[in-house]
């Protein structure tokens, strides 16, 4: 079929069955603009930045494990971009961004929005394409899908010439990739398998170390079934919060720098660590030479870049979680899970010693008890996202995630100004469930002009400020390590959240009190409006326990035992 | 933890012969902070794909990130991280035309190598040999008082 190559990059959107596609247009790529506008074989949502158009994107694989796409013009549109591409590379969500760039003629000479966008996103995207002739470009599209959604998923950016866009020629979407260089592994090594589920046998006091992988892989399932059958303990790094459900006896908790009591010691004691889908980041494992020390490591990776990159491993496992479990279930067939009762009985000690806990008040909300009082009201069915520092490390320990998808944060590259946009994605993927993004007095400020977006598409979701009129997690440094000079940290002079947010069409709430929490959370639920919930909560909150960069994990600085009734500001 | 040796490595990448796959690789070494002392590339003969070369150095554990890595890049088809290997290394270097062109015939002739080119003004001599030979062979030309000197980096090719 004769069409232009704006015509092929829709029809290739459409013919991966994306629903939703997020940007904003320019010069460069008018003519697939101009294609948007005649066909309606999806939706186009429009961002006001480009930056949130990728995170919304991304929002949407996260809430989905589909594919994300969004769409940017040349220049300025696609360096906006970037911070976007780095998020979700960090994280390994599957995303293709479409970009325009000037025609083929003018690169290289300094047009105007001319920017080398492969260049610049080489570092932070999977892979990355420069159209060069209209030919290739069905091909190319159909390759960008396929490398993003692929072995360790990531983003993809097509960069596509204006003129390339104008000319026309046959389309006819591949139904298959040929790429001779790039074939993931998705099956363990048959043998190597064998001998950790040996291991497992032999060992005393194993644990599960559960990362993001097991998100993207669609493992949950599978990794609760074997936590099940084996009755090891489990502890989840900030991308699995919910792979294991909040309810289940077996989950210790979060580990790492803000990680519970108890997943921290039993990283520390375990003799033999079984990490699915996690790769070892500095927060998760603090001083390295510390670092299970007393342990042999299996670890169950689809990159295997990532094993070994830390520390060294006993059974490394090149492969996808879930075939990698498939085989390791009926192995483990004769395990006999009483072998770790003593194990489980001395981290149920470590819990009960030192539990999740803070000390609430009567006179100021908490913002750990407004992130659990959200997970008593909304629990299960919502979407919950968040912005980052505090904010996002209160709700990583408080809030209970009970399944997989249930909580998108940007862990890897820890991009304040994710939340919003991302929670417009989520919502726009999941319209029946309530999406809250919480957020705090500094993030929310990044990309608040999504206000206008989501109250033009009636995109109801709730953005819950914590507010400490502090950029909170620097300044919990600075109290901690820089002897309390809150350099450029103070944020007391704030706009009027309630007002800013009804001036874009939204809802605003100011919330000082927990009945008014309440109320506020019940009403901002059935509105179908955005909202800005302005909560004030106390200022010098610290989020605790903490491992001081690069310490051991077993040496944290703990909350306050919750018995004494002092305020610990 | 070992100490890391820093020792010298040879890698060879064959890649697909596409616009910046070159930048791919050499953009990863310096994104991860991983040393070139030489490189070179050509096409391979009869196939869409090339041949780069890769003179590095580092640690096992360094070597082995650098191979992933390199495995991890979409158009890399095959990463060689080179043991038995026969490798070459060739240099031109330019002499000027009143040194002893006979000693520096005999000189290249030891080398495997002869005078390429003879000048007006210089003469050009070229010794492809390996790369510990070709680093005597430059030591060696000191002495008639050479201007230019240009090596072209390691090929290696594996036993």
């Amino acid at each position: 079929m004769q069409m232009s190559g704006a015509q092929m990059v829709c029809e290739a959107i459409i013919a991966e069955g994306v629903k939703t596609v997020f940007g904003y247009p320019g010069g460069a790529i008018m003519h697939v603009y101009d294609e948007i506008y005649k066909q309606n074989g999806f939706e186009h949502i429009l961002n006001r930045h480009e930056q949130a158009s990728v995170h919304a994107a991304d929002g949407y694989a996260r809430a989905t494990g589909e594919v994300g796409v969004a769409m940017v013009t040349s220049g300025p549109g696609f360096t906006n971009a970037v911070t976007g591409l780095a998020t979700a590379y960090m994280d390994s969500i599957p995303m293709v961004v479409i970009s325009g760039q000037v025609p083929l003629s003018l690169i290289g000479t300094d047009g105007f929005q001319e920017i080398d966008a492969v260049g610049i996103s080489r570092p932070c995207t999977k892979h990355n394409f420069l159209v060069r002739t209209l030919e290739e470009l069905p091909r190319i599209l159909k390759e960008a899908f396929y490398i993003a959604r692929s072995g360790r998923p990531g983003p993809v950016l097509v960069d596509v010439p204006k003129d390339i866009t104008v000319e026309i020629g046959e389309f006819s979407y591949p139904d298959s990739v040929n790429i001779p260089s790039y074939k993931p592994t998705y099956k363990g090594n048959n043998r190597q398998i064998e001998k950790a589920v040996e291991a497992i046998k032999s060992a005393k006091k194993p644990l599960l170390y559960i990362g993001g992988g097991v998100v993207l892989s669609n493992a949950s399932d599978l990794v609760r079934e074997l936590a099940e059958k084996t009755q090891i303990p489990a502890v989840e790094t900030l991308m699995a919060r919910g792979v294991m459900g909040s309810k289940n006896p077996l989950l210790l908790g979060m580990l790492g720098m803000h990680g519970n009591y108890a997943s921290n010691m039993a990283m520390s004691e375990t003799d033999l660590v079984i990490s699915f889908g996690a790769r070892f980041d500095d927060r998760v494992t603090g001083k390295l030479s510390e670092f299970a020390k007393y342990a042999d490591i299996i670890h169950v990776d689809i990159d295997a870049a990532n094993i070994g990159k830390l520390v060294d491993v006993d059974y490394p496992i090149v492969g996808d979680v879930t075939k990698v479990i498939e085989k390791m279930l009926p192995l483990l067939d004769d395990v006999n899970p009483d072998r770790y009762n003593a194990w489980r009985e001395i981290l149920k000690r470590y819990d009960d010693l030192h539990p999740q806990s803070y000390v609430d008040s009567d006179e100021v909300i908490k913002p750990q008890w407004a992130i659990e009082r959200i997970g008593e009201l909304v629990g299960e069915d919502a979407i919950i996202t968040s912005d980052v520092g505090q904010h996002q490390m209160w709700a990583a320990q408080h809030y209970p995630f009970d399944r997989p998808r249930q909580w998108i944060n940007s862990g890897g590259l820890g991009t304040m100004g994710f939340g919003f946009p991302a929670a417009l994605g989520a919502k726009r993927a999941h319209p029946e469930k309530t999406v809250i993004n919480i957020t705090g007095d500094g993030s929310i400020l990044m990309n608040m002009q999504e206000l206008v977006t989501a109250a033009e598409y009636k995109i109801p979701v709730i953005n819950l400020i914590l507010n400490n009129h502090f950029l909170g997690m620097v300044r919990q440094w600075q109290t901690f390590f820089y002897e309390k000079r809150y350099s450029e940290t103070d944020l007391s002079f704030q706009p009027n959240f309630k007002a800013l947010a009804e001036a874009c069409g939204g809802i605003g709430y100011d919330v000082s009190t927990k009945e008014e929490f309440d109320a506020a959370v019940k009403d901002a639920i059935e509105q179908d409006k955005v909202c800005f919930m302005n909560v004030q909560t106390n200022r010098f909150e610290d989020v605790l326990p903490m491992v001081p960069a690069g310490g051991a994990l077993f040496n944290m600085m703990l909350p306050q035992k919750t018995e004494s009734k002092k305020e610990n500001s | 933890m070992p100490k890391i040796l820093k020792e010298r490595r040879v890698i060879s990448v064959v890649v697909m012969n596409e616009s910046s796959v070159l930048a791919r690789v050499t953009a990863l070494f310096a994104a991860r902070g991983y040393n070139i002392a030489s490189l070179t590339v050509a096409p391979i003969p009869n196939s869409d794909m090339s041949h780069i070369t890769l003179e590095t150095n580092g640690g096992v554990k360094v070597m082995e990130q650098i191979t992933k890595q390199l495995h991890k890049l979409i158009p890399v088809y095959k990463v060689i991280e080179h043991e038995e290997m026969v490798e070459k290394e060739m240099v031109l270097i330019k002499f000027p035309i009143a040194e002893n062109l006979s000693d520096i015939a005999a000189l290249c002739a030891a080398y495997n190598g002869g005078i390429a080119n003879v000048g007006k003004e210089m003469v050009i001599a070229q010794v492809a040999d390996e790369p510990k030979r070709v680093r005597h062979f430059i030591e060696a030309a000191q002495r008639y008082n050479p201007c230019e000197i240009v090596r072209s980096g390691v090929v290696a090719i594996e036993r």
